[in-house]
C-alpha cells in the first residue's frame, strides 16, 4: 500500500497534464466517473424522449403529431407513426434505459468515483482499463445511436431481440443492418462492462486501506462489489448469445433457428431452438435487474443513514440479503419463460427460486424503515429520492409475487402489468437511485452544490408521475392488454382502456418535461453552484476526507486509516452526532459488534 | 369530455408546481444561500411525505374503482379459471395489505421524523429479533403461496390423455392465426413447414401421404365445444407468437421448430357470455364509448365505427413483427350440436388441395 502510495505522489505531482489527458483520456476514476455520467445523462434523455413519443401514440394512435414529423422524418409520413418505428422505439428506449443508462450510467459513474474514496485508495487498481473500458462504453454508445439512422430502421425486435424476429431481415425491417449494428453495440458494451467489473472486483479486494476490513465497508462499496461480481458471471452469457445470433444471422449456422417459412420460401435453418437463446438471454437478462437495482439500494442505504443522522439498521443483515439477491438471481432467469414452452417442471422449480427472492428483499426494505425510525431526518434531496427508492421498490416489487408464480403469469404474461412491474421496481427505483447518488455526491464531483429548491420540484413532480405512469398499468394489464401492442384500435375489447392510456401519457410527457429542471439544475451547478464545503452532509465515509479540490491520488497526504464502521452517527458519548471512519475509538469506546 | 379532462389535469399540475416553487422559496426567505435542508425545509417536505402518502392511497382507491373490476379476477371461461382467479384474488389481498402498512410506515415515519435542530436520533444499530420477525413472516406467507401456486400450475399443465381431449392445432404465422381440427380419428395428420405447398393450397405443410392428415380441417375461426377438454398443439412458421386467450386463463408461446401444448376445458358458451350482467355492462359501456368516437369520425367525414359485440379472442402476446397489433383470431364456444354441425360444413384437408 505504502510503495503504491509514494509513487503515486511522485508522479502526480511532477508531471503536467493536458487538456487531453485531463479530460478526455484520463486515467483518473473521478473524471472517468464524470464522463460515465454524462454519456449516460445524454443516452437517458433519448431513451426518455423516445418513451414520451411511443406512449404519444397509445394515447392517441394513428394521429398526426408535429413532434413525430419533426423528429421520426420518413418514419411519419404525414406525422402519423408508422408501426415498424414504434416497435423501433420500444426496443432501443429498452436497450437504452437498461444497458446504457441504470447498467454503465449508474455503476460506471459511482462504482468508479466511490469505490477507491471509500475504500482509501489513490486509484483504481489499473486505471488504464479503467479509461479503457470508458471508451469501449463511449463506442457502442456511438453506434447504439448511428443504428438509429439505418435504412431499413434500427432494431425492433424489443429488447430481449428473440430470435427467429430478430434473426430473419425478411421478419422485420430492422433485423438487417439495425440489428447487426445493434448487436455490434451490446457486445462492445460487454467488453466494457467486464473491464469495468474486473476493475471493480480486483480494487475493493486488494486496494482497501489500513484497518478497512470487509466488515468496515460501506454498504456502497459492498452493492457495487456485488454488482460486479453478479456481472462477470452472467454478462459472458450474453456475449455468447449475441455471438451466436451473429453466426446464425451471418453464417448459416442454426443455433437459435429451425424449420422456417417466410416470405414463401423454407429457409436452411434446421435443429436449432429459439428457447436455447431465450435461456441464454435471460442467464444474464435476470441478474441484470439487480446489476442495475444492487447498486441503486447501496447508495439508498448510505443516504438514509446520513441523512436520518443513524446507523443503517441491520447491517449484517443487509449484507446477507445482497449476498442472497445476488445468489438467488443468477438462478430464477426461467421465470421469464414459464410460457415458453420449456418443461412444465423446470416452471415449478422456478417459481420457488423466485419467490425466495422476497424474502431478503423484504428484509432490506424493512430495514430501511426501521433506520428512519426515531432518526432527525435531514431533507436533502437525496433523501427524498432514496425514500422514494423504497416505495416504488415495495410497491413494484409486491407484484412480483404475482408474475413470479408460474400460475398466475399464464394470464399476465407480457401484458402492461409487466411492463408496470419491472418499471417501478428497477426502473423507477434504479433511477431513483441515480438521482440520489447524484444529488448526494455531486460536491464531490464538481466541488459545488445542486440548488435544493430546484431539487424539491424535481423529486416532488417525478414522484407523483411516476406513480401517475405506471400505477394505473397493473389494471390495464390484468384486464389482459398486451404490450408492444401499435395501437388497440383493433381491439374494441380494449376500447375502455383508452382513457386510462391518456391519463398515463399524460403523467409520462409532464414527468418527462419535469427532467429538464434537473438538467438545468445539473448543467448551470457546474458552473454557478455554491461552492460546496468539505464534508457537506456531516457524513462519515472517507470520500468527505479528501479535499474539494480533486487531487490526482484522491489524498494530498498519506491515505487516513480506519478505526470503524461508516455508520457511527449519532453514538452516544460523542459531541457530534457522526464520527468519521477515520476518527481512532476513544479509550473505553466500544466498536459495535456488527 | 377526454380533452376537457386533460386540460384541467394539465392545469392542476401547472398551479401544483407553482405553489410548490412558492412555496419552497417562502420557507427559505432568512437562509437562502445554503443548499442543506433547514428546519423549515424538513417541516415542509415531512407534510409532503404525508401528502404523498395521501396520494398513493388516492390513486389505489381511483384504479380500483374505475378500471378495477378486473376482468381477470371474475367471468372466467375455462374449468380450472377459477383456481387462477382464487389465487390472484389472494395474493392481491396480500399485496394490497402489505402495500398499505408498509407505504404507511415509511411515509409516517419521514414525517414523525423529520429534522430539528437539538434533536438527537436513536442509537439503534441492530436487534436480532425484529430481523428475525422480518424473515420469518414472509417465509410463512410466500411458503403457503408457493405450494398454493406450484399446485394450480402442475394442475394446469398436466395434461390428462384420459380425458380424451379434443386436439387442435394452434398455427401462428406473421399475421394471423389458424386452427387444424384433427377430424373423425381425433390425430393430427403429420406436418412440417418444408412440405408447405402454396401451388397446392397446403398451407400448414401437412404430409399429404400421412393417412391422419386426410380428415384435418383447416379453419380461420376457433370453435370449441363447451365442456369438452382440448388439447391445443401448437406450432409457427416463421417467428415466435404466443397464443394468448385472456378469458380462458389461457396461454402459450408458439415456438418454430418444436410443438408446445396447452389445455383447457371451457366452460361458458360465447352465447352465454354476453348474457352475463359483467359482460353486458362492460359491452354497453363500450358502445357508448364507440358511439362517441364514431360522432367525431363522422363530422369529419369518415365511416362511423361499428357496434361491438362481445367475442372471446386469440391474441398474438409475442412481438412478432409490424403487424403484431393486429393478430387475433375469434373463438366461439358452442353447445355440441352447433359445433358438430359447424365442423361438418368445413372442408377435409384431402378436399381442399388443389391438384
Amino acid at each position: 500500500m505504502s510503495a503504491h502510495a509514494d509513487t503515486h505522489e511522485e508522479h502526480g505531482h511532477h508531471h503536467k497534464e493536458t487538456f487531453i489527458t485531463k479530460y478526455i483520456f484520463s486515467l483518473d476514476h473521478k473524471m472517468i466517473a464524470k464522463q460515465y455520467l454524462i454519456t449516460g445523462t445524454i443516452m437517458g434523455i433519448i431513451g426518455i424522449m423516445m418513451s414520451i413519443m411511443f406512449r404519444m401514440q397509445i394515447a392517441w394512435p394513428e394521429q398526426p403529431n408535429v413532434l413525430f414529423e419533426a423528429l421520426l422524418g420518413k418514419w411519419a409520413p404525414d406525422g402519423v407513426m408508422d408501426a415498424d418505428i414504434y416497435l423501433a422505439l420500444v426496443t432501443i428506449h429498452g436497450t437504452i434505459m437498461v444497458f446504457f443508462v441504470l447498467t454503465a450510467g449508474l455503476s460506471g459513474t459511482f462504482s468508479n468515483l466511490l469505490i477507491p474514496l471509500q475504500i482509501g485508495a489513490r486509484d483504481m487498481a489499473s486505471g488504464f482499463l479503467n479509461m479503457v473500458s470508458y471508451w469501449l462504453f463511449f463506442l457502442s454508445s456511438v453506434i447504439m445511436v448511428l443504428s438509429l439512422f439505418v435504412e431499413a430502421g434500427p432494431a425492433a425486435a424489443g429488447w430481449t431481440i428473440y430470435p427467429p424476429l430478430s434473426a430473419l431481415p425478411m421478419a422485420q425491417g430492422g433485423s438487417g443492418a439495425g440489428m447487426t449494428l445493434w448487436l455490434v453495440s451490446m457486445a462492445i458494451f460487454i467488453a466494457s462492462s467486464l473491464l469495468g467489473s474486473l476493475n471493480y472486483v480486483v480494487t475493493v479486494l486488494n486496494l482497501r486501506t489500513k484497518g478497512m476490513s470487509m466488515t468496515r465497508l460501506p454498504l456502497t462499496i459492498w452493492a457495487f462489489f456485488i454488482t460486479a461480481v453478479i456481472g462477470i458471471i452472467s454478462f459472458p452469457v450474453l456475449l455468447s448469445a449475441a455471438l451466436l445470433l451473429i453466426m446464425d444471422r451471418s453464417f448459416g449456422t442454426s443455433f437459435f433457428l429451425s424449420d422456417i417459412f417466410i416470405q414463401g420460401e423454407v429457409l436452411h435453418y434446421q435443429g436449432g431452438s429459439p428457447v436455447l437463446f431465450e435461456h441464454l438471454f435471460w442467464f444474464l437478462g435476470h441478474p441484470e435487474v439487480y446489476i442495475v437495482l444492487l447498486p441503486a439500494l447501496g447508495i439508498t442505504s448510505e443516504i438514509i443513514a446520513t441523512n436520518s443522522r443513524k446507523p443503517i439498521f441491520g447491517y449484517r443483515a443487509m449484507i446477507a440479503s445482497i449476498l442472497a439477491i445476488a445468489f438467488l438471481s443468477t438462478i430464477v432467469w426461467g421465470h421469464h419463460m414459464f410460457v415458453s414452452g420449456m418443461n412444465p417442471f423446470l416452471g415449478s422449480v422456478f417459481t420457488f427460486t423466485t419467490l425466495l427472492i422476497a424474502i431478503p428483499s423484504a428484509v432490506k426494505a424493512f430495514n430501511y424503515i426501521t433506520t428512519l425510525w426515531k432518526g432527525n431526518l435531514q431533507m436533502n434531496p437525496a433523501m427524498l429520492f432514496s425514500i422514494g427508492l423504497v416505495s416504488t421498490f415495495i410497491t413494484g416489487g409486491l407484484t412480483g409475487i404475482i408474475l413470479g408464480d408460474s400460475a398466475l403469469d399464464i394470464n399476465v404474461h407480457d401484458t402492461y402489468f409487466v411492463v408496470a412491474h419491472f418499471h417501478l421496481v428497477m426502473g423507477i427505483s434504479a433511477l431513483y437511485g441515480m438521482f440520489a447518488g447524484i444529488y448526494h455526491w455531486y460536491p464531490k464531483m464538481f466541488g459545488r452544490m445542486l440548488n435544493k429548491n430546484l431539487g424539491y420540484i424535481h423529486f416532488w413532480v417525478t414522484a407523483i408521475c411516476a406513480y401517475g405512469v405506471f400505477f394505473p398499468m397493473h389494471f390495464i394489464g390484468m384486464a389482459g392488454l398486451p404490450r408492444r401492442y401499435y395501437t388497440n384500435s383493433n381491439f374494441p375489447l380494449f376500447d375502455d382502456l383508452a382513457d386510462v392510456n391518456v391519463v398515463i401519457t399524460l403523467f409520462a410527457i409532464v414527468g418527462g418535461a419535469f427532467q429538464l429542471v434537473f438538467l438545468y439544475n445539473f448543467f448551470s451547478s457546474i458552473f454557478y453552484g455554491k461552492k460546496a464545503e468539505k464534508n457537506p452532509w456531516k457524513s462519515n465515509t472517507l470520500e468527505w476526507t479528501t479535499p474539494v479540490e480533486h487531487v490526482h491520488g484522491n489524498w494530498p497526504g498519506e491515505i487516513p486509516h480506519v478505526h470503524r464502521w461508516a455508520y457511527d452517527y449519532s453514538k452516544p458519548g460523542h459531541d457530534v452526532d457522526f464520527v468519521p471512519q477515520n476518527v481512532p475509538l476513544k479509550d473505553g469506546e466500544e466498536e459495535l459488534q456488527h | 369530455m377526454t380533452a376537457l379532462l386533460t386540460i384541467i389535469i394539465l392545469v392542476f399540475i401547472l398551479i401544483a408546481i407553482w405553489q410548490m416553487v412558492k412555496i419552497f422559496d417562502l420557507a427559505q426567505a432568512k437562509n437562502e444561500n445554503s443548499q442543506i435542508a433547514t428546519d423549515k425545509d424538513n417541516t415542509l417536505n415531512g407534510y409532503l411525505m404525508m401528502g404523498f402518502l395521501a396520494f398513493i392511497y388516492i390513486i389505489t382507491i381511483v384504479c380500483v374503482v374505475k378500471w378495477g373490476d378486473l376482468p381477470l379476477l371474475s367471468n372466467s371461461a375455462s374449468a380450472h379459471g377459477p383456481t387462477i382467479d382464487n389465487l390472484m384474488a389472494i395474493s392481491l389481498v396480500i399485496i394490497f395489505l402489505v402495500q398499505i402498512i408498509t407505504q404507511f410506515l415509511l411515509h409516517y415515519f419521514a414525517f414523525k421524523y423529520k429534522g430539528e435542530k437539538g434533536r438527537t436520533a436513536l442509537f439503534f444499530a441492530d436487534n436480532n429479533k425484529l430481523e428475525a420477525i422480518w424473515t420469518i413472516i414472509p417465509v410463512i406467507v410466500l411458503a403457503g403461496l408457493i405450494i398454493y401456486g406450484l399446485n394450480t400450475w402442475i394442475n394446469i399443465m398436466g395434461v390428462d390423455e384420459s380425458d380424451d381431449p379434443i386436439v387442435v392445432e394452434l398455427y401462428a404465422q406473421q399475421f394471423n392465426w389458424k386452427a387444424r381440427y384433427a377430424g373423425a380419428d381425433n390425430t393430427l395428420g403429420k406436418a412440417n413447414v418444408r412440405l408447405i405447398d402454396i401451388d397446392k393450397a397446403n398451407i400448414l405443410g401437412l404430409d399429404e401421404a400421412d393417412p391422419n392428415a386426410q380428415d384435418d380441417i383447416i379453419t380461420t375461426e376457433l370453435h370449441l365445444p363447451v365442456g369438452k377438454p382440448v388439447l391445443f398443439k401448437m406450432r409457427s412458421q416463421d417467428v415466435l407468437h404466443s397464443a394468448y386467450m385472456p378469458h380462458f386463463r389461457a396461454q402459450m408461446n408458439c415456438v418454430p421448430g418444436m410443438i408446445t401444448q396447452f389445455g383447457f376445458t371451457p366452460t361458458v358458451t360465447t352465447e352465454e357470455m354476453r348474457q352475463t350482467p359483467e359482460i353486458i355492462e362492460k359491452v354497453q359501456n363500450i358502445n357508448n364509448i364507440r358511439v362517441e368516437k364514431s360522432e367525431a369520425l363522422i363530422a369529419k367525414g369518415e365511416d362511423a365505427l361499428e357496434r361491438y359485440e362481445f367475442d372471446y379472442l386469440l391474441l398474438c402476446n409475442k412481438i412478432c413483427g409490424t403487424s403484431h397489433y393486429n393478430m387475433q383470431m375469434k373463438i366461439i364456444v358452442e353447445t355440441q350440436e352447433e359445433y358438430d354441425a359447424w365442423i361438418k360444413e368445413q372442408k377435409e384437408f384431402k378436399n381442399s388441395l388443389i391438384n
